[in-house]
């Protein structure tokens, strides 16, 4: 089979039973014999690792007997009733601060670059913290924080927004985002122009050459922020990763991973792009008890020689798998919005017809 | 989508259960409901082609048309009973005779010589020419004593492929 260097080795991951090996001549039993093509499809029928990726884990009901319903009750009355305007206080807070120091900053210091990029970092590291706060965020980092020099990226695993602000909190990164809608899309082109972001459309992500093109601009760029990407592309549930799009990898720096990992006891931070939207996603976590997850800054990689982009990406999405005790999936998010390039049928395809002619030959 | 067992009351769970001869569990029959919940995303109460397309693991797969062609639209009990054939505890006869309807795609009850070639087709795709699979087609025919005009009945399947060696098994997990 020709080594295709634009995708790793999907047969590594999935079961290769679908053509046996069998021995002897080619018979009738033989060539109508699709069982095991069948089978492959009613199993992913049935269960497919694909779909378990993007399944919301909300925690087990827990208020199912007569003593523990009315504690329930009472404790959806805290979070509703105290927690949640509490926290909508805090956040109002934390907004009204920061838009009356961001403001007179953005347009009073036009002149002094240098120090209003200093003061609109730290305001922005402000309002994430201020976010954090709104949903009793409990973020344990772990490792050296992440320092500005040049020719570095971050790359971290996606299970919502939320991980650009909890770890914005800590440092000003600069994001490659897609662009969203509505007042996400607002305080995007307004508020994360300053910590410098790249913005790409997911329909256009084909073009790949202009945000390569962007991404290699701001890496070599002294004195842009550091750079954070999530390379799958799409928010997964933070019980699988999917595969790392090679863009983040092929620019020729260091790469230093960054795993996060969150407490499914507390709240499911999994935002499900296509059932909530983000306001109800922030709503549900304001009206959770808690956040809580662990942040690793894992030990920076660079590309191996004789090693291809996608081999570095999917070493490093190892590296970040295991320490945030997750499993590896071999599927492209992107799937999530697209069909599977016909490419995946023809492996079986050729397989199929290979296994036939050869034991044609045998007689 | 709350817990999806609320939603199948114990009655539904044993009508299903007599449809397909006992094969899945009560539990099992469960996971399968949350199973298609899952893939019935607007819970119209069948799943469409389109959201089995959503799989890539099906969709890569290269008999998923002709596969999509019988589950399409499909209601849950009848989700079941096509799932059935895929049960570990499911007869040959059963297994052999869902082979046989994916080869017979315009459900005359008999399997020609051309309907094979178009399985064969698409197990193959462009990796072999019309002529080659002809050519296999036909002598591994002559040699089981069918011709290229045979029509091949579901006895025919059952005689043919009935061997120990033929496994279809899914396993439906159960948490």
């Amino acid at each position: 089979m020709e080594l295709d260097l634009d995708r790793p080795n999907i047969e590594d991951y999935l079961p290769t039973d679908s053509i046996h090996e069998p021995l002897g001549k080619l018979r009738l039993r033989d060539l109508l014999d699709i069982s095991p093509t069948l089978r492959e499809a009613g199993g992913a029928i049935v269960d497919d690792s694909f779909t378990r990726c993007f399944k919301s884990n909300p925690p087990e009901p827990w208020n199912w007997n007569v003593y523990l319903f009315p504690l329930w009750c009472l404790g959806v009355v805290v979070r509703y009733g105290i927690l949640f305007p509490v926290r909508v206080l805090i956040l109002t807070l934390g907004w009204i601060i920061f838009l009356s120091c961001y403001i007179p900053v953005h347009w009073l210091l036009k002149g002094h670059d240098k120090l209003k990029k200093r003061i609109e970092r730290a305001l922005v590291e402000l309002i994430c913290s201020f976010f954090v706060a709104s949903w009793t965020g409990v973020v344990n980092y772990h490792g050296p924080r992440p320092c500005a020099r040049p020719k570095q990226v971050f790359v971290a695993n996606h299970t919502s927004m939320i991980d650009f602000i909890i770890l914005e909190q800590m440092t000003a990164f600069a994001v490659i985002m897609q662009k969203h809608p509505g007042w996400v899309g607002l305080i995007q082109s307004t508020i994360l122009e300053s910590v410098g972001c790249i913005w790409f459309n997911r329909s256009e992500a084909k073009d790949r050459e202009i945000v390569s093109r962007k991404l290699r601009e701001h890496v070599e760029g002294a004195d842009n922020n550091p750079l954070l990407i999530f390379p799958e592309g799409t928010c997964v549930n933070n019980n699988y990763t999917v595969m790392f799009k090679k863009g983040a990898f092929e620019l020729g720096s260091t790469v230093c991973p960054i795993a996060i990992k969150y407490n499914k006891i507390f709240v499911d931070a999994f935002w499900n792009s296509k059932k909530h939207s983000f306001t109800t996603h922030l709503l549900q976590l304001m009206t959770s008890w808690a956040v809580v997850c662990d942040v690793w800054y894992l030990e920076p990689q660079n590309m191996k020689p004789g090693e291809t982009p996608i081999e570095f990406a999917e070493r490093v999405r190892g590296i970040i798998s295991a320490r945030a005790g997750i499993k590896m999936v071999p599927w492209d998010g992107f799937l999530k919005y697209s069909r599977p390039s016909p490419k995946l049928k023809e492996v079986k395809q050729q397989a199929f017809a290979e296994s036939v002619l050869r034991r044609l030959e045998d007689k | 989508m709350g817990s999806a067992s609320s939603t199948l009351t114990q009655y539904d769970i044993e009508d299903v259960q007599e449809h397909c001869n006992n094969l899945f569990s009560q539990q099992e029959i469960v996971s399968l409901y949350k199973r298609f919940c899952q893939l019935d995303r607007n819970a119209k109460g069948f799943i469409s082609a389109d959201e089995f397309l959503s799989v890539p693991e099906f969709a890569m797969n290269p008999l998923s048309q002709r596969l999509l062609k019988m589950v399409d639209g499909l209601n849950f009990k009848d989700f079941v009973i096509f799932l059935s054939a895929f049960n570990p505890k499911a007869s040959m006869p059963q297994k052999i005779e869902l082979i046989f309807k994916v080869y017979d795609s315009d459900y005359n009850g008999k399997v020609t010589f051309k309907d094979i070639m178009e399985v064969l087709r698409d197990l193959s795709g462009s990796f072999m020419s019309d002529k080659q699979i002809e050519e296999v087609l036909i002598r591994v025919m002559e040699e089981a004593g069918y011709s290229k005009d045979s029509s091949l009945l579901l006895d025919d399947f059952v005689k043919i492929l009935d061997h120990p060696g033929l496994k279809m098994e899914v396993e439906v997990p159960v948490d």
